[in-house]
């Protein structure tokens, strides 16, 4: 185990590194000068020269990309162009928010997913089968960015049971959740279903019923337990489509999160805070995935192995 | 019955985005303000938005973009990711860890945050859009072709192309891609409900189509200032977005399980 998480580290490194020189090099495809862009065509020369020089812009190249990756590894990311404090600090203010939603959703997506692919396997190839996958592929096909404000027409507007937006208590929280949870909760089904159906057709299975254990039992405490592997995996690898996701539901709900916070940095230009923002969510991404494989290898022996 | 289904939504909304201006013969431009946000009518089957613009003339328009935005990014990046996963795959070596790597790099970006990052920075529009989702819709169809092409080529059919004489140009043209192609297909299918999805997602945040041009994510975000007062704004390019991206993830699913029963459960 001990060779794999080595070997698994130690491939992170270059992507790492690949997404940090990405990102980097983001500022330097803002079409004509990025500081004029950010000022806006009023700006005047002098203020021009000044912001290129706070952002470092008037050195060389090399020296740039240095200073970013120095910057990165020290977890300084530079300053907000409209705030004027550290990137690093904007983000952590946002932080809680948006892994408060983002921990929601998941859930919303666990409790509705999991019955959901167990009885459709179960039920295969009949109508609860159909029904449920044919849910599964509305939602997957249903953008968030239309689910959002449906929600909020249904259960804020029409029937007055959820605020429409903000935070401050747990009923600010449902909508949003259920909103970034629903595309989650599709492919989870899907997922849970092929898997349980896989361990269905293994003989454990059917020695267990021989043995006289109910259906329900026999699915319940041997097939599912054993088809969890790839479902861990899975919400692991669909963390990173949440965290994408809290971009546009955060702006929807207007939830104080990392995802509003990019939205509202590229309407203003700041382009520092759009880099912070880009790099963080990847970054996060990036582990995630990380420990994903970790506990995929953990699980799965046969993973390190190969 | 999946592929079926999912050809008729398919083929209906070519047909709008192509005969849109004879089905409404309203410009989904011109605004009567007097009749701003007025619901479905017999002289206005969909309504008319805040500016008292036609919605069915808007969301046929709309169409077309969602249509030519999800071809010109399934085009490209299929094209793009088609020669770099075969060069990958059939060459290997040195090559292929170069394009595996720029892989890994592109892949380690979650969705659509690499494209609202292009989108972010180049400005919002229409072309910016399309090479943003086919910056990152590429490594997709190369990580797909190069596997492919790494099983083919040890495959007896190529080693006798090779003794032959064939070069790789003719071995990667004529043996790899065509035993790749119909993975490629279903992975367009799907690619296309994806760029249509991430377009109206763009669109929506504002870096997309921009106003007055009519997009089905930008009349969604129109549509959120009224969801009091006039919720056929929202719901109407909504069921449209839905009902398309199903009918591709239809055909999509439909196809692979064609083209690999096994996973046809």
């Amino acid at each position: 185990m001990l060779r794999y998480l080595i070997r698994r580290l130690l491939l992170t490194i270059p992507v790492l590194f690949g997404v940090a020189t990405l990102v980097f090099s983001l500022i330097h495809f803002v079409p004509g000068d990025p500081a004029q862009s950010m000022l806006g065509e009023g700006a005047s020369p002098q203020e021009v020269t000044a912001l290129r020089h706070s952002l470092g812009l008037d050195r060389p190249l090399l020296t740039q990309y240095a200073s970013f990756l120095g910057g990165v590894i020290r977890g300084d990311l530079g300053m907000s162009f409209r705030y004027g404090t550290p990137v690093t600090r904007e983000i952590g203010a946002r932080l809680y928010r948006t892994v408060q939603l983002a921990l929601a959703a998941m859930t919303v997506a666990l409790i509705v997913a999991l019955p959901l692919g167990i009885v459709a396997a179960v039920f295969r190839a009949t109508v609860i089968d159909h029904a449920a996958m044919t849910a599964a592929l509305a939602g997957i096909s249903m953008p968030n960015f239309w689910l959002g404000p449906l929600l909020a027409i249904l259960f804020s507007v029409r029937l007055g049971w959820l605020p429409v937006a903000g935070t401050g208590t747990l009923a600010h929280l449902v909508l949003p959740a259920v909103t970034l949870g629903a595309a989650l909760a599709a492919i989870l089904a899907r997922m849970t279903r092929a898997s349980v159906l896989e361990e269905l057709r293994e003989l454990y299975v059917l020695a267990a019923r021989a043995r006289g254990l109910s259906r329900s039992r026999a699915v319940v405490r041997h097939a599912f337990r054993n088809s969890l592997i790839p479902i861990v995996t899975i919400v692991g690898l669909q963390f990173g489509a949440v965290l994408t996701g809290t971009i546009i539901t955060e702006t929807i709900f207007a939830w104080p999160g990392v995802g509003r916070l990019l939205i509202q940095s590229i309407s203003f230009r700041d382009y520092p805070l759009v880099q912070g923002c880009i790099l963080f969510i990847s970054v996060t991404y990036v582990f995630v995935n990380l420990v994903t494989d970790l506990a995929y290898g953990w699980l799965d022996p046969r993973i390190r192995f190969e | 019955m999946m592929i079926k289904i999912g050809l008729v939504i398919v083929c209906i909304a070519i047909a709008a985005a192509l005969f849109g201006p004879v089905i409404s013969p309203y410009d989904p431009a011109g605004q009567e303000l007097s009749r701003r946000l007025e619901p479905p009518s017999v002289s206005h089957p969909l309504g008319l938005d805040e500016l008292g613009r036609d919605i069915l003339a808007r969301l046929l328009s709309g169409a077309r973009i969602s249509l030519l935005v999800g071809l010109a990014v399934v085009s490209v990046s299929s094209t793009v990711g088609m020669l770099l996963g075969s060069i990958a795959g059939y060459f290997g070596g040195r090559i292929d860890d170069v394009i595996s790597r720029v892989v890994d790099v592109l892949m380690a970006f979650p969705g659509i945050l690499l494209a609202i990052a292009l989108v972010a920075v180049l400005g919002p529009s229409l072309t910016h859009v399309v090479l943003a989702l086919s910056v990152i819709g590429w490594v997709g169809y190369a990580r797909l072709v190069r596997g492919q092409a790494l099983r083919t080529r040890e495959l007896d059919f190529v080693q006798a192309a090779r003794a032959l004489g064939a070069g790789p140009a003719r071995i990667v043209i004529r043996h790899v891609l065509p035993s790749a192609l119909p993975a490629v297909v279903v992975q367009a299918t799907l690619g296309m409900a994806g760029a249509i999805i991430a377009e109206a997602s763009l669109s929506f945040l504002g870096l997309g189509v921009q106003p007055p041009t009519p997009s089905w994510g930008t009349m969604l975000d129109a549509g959120r200032s009224h969801l009091f007062d006039a919720p056929h704004l929202t719901v109407v390019p909504g069921v449209a977005i839905a009902v398309l991206v199903l009918g591709f993830n239809f055909l999509g699913d439909g196809l692979r399980d064609r083209v690999d029963p096994k996973l046809a459960r």
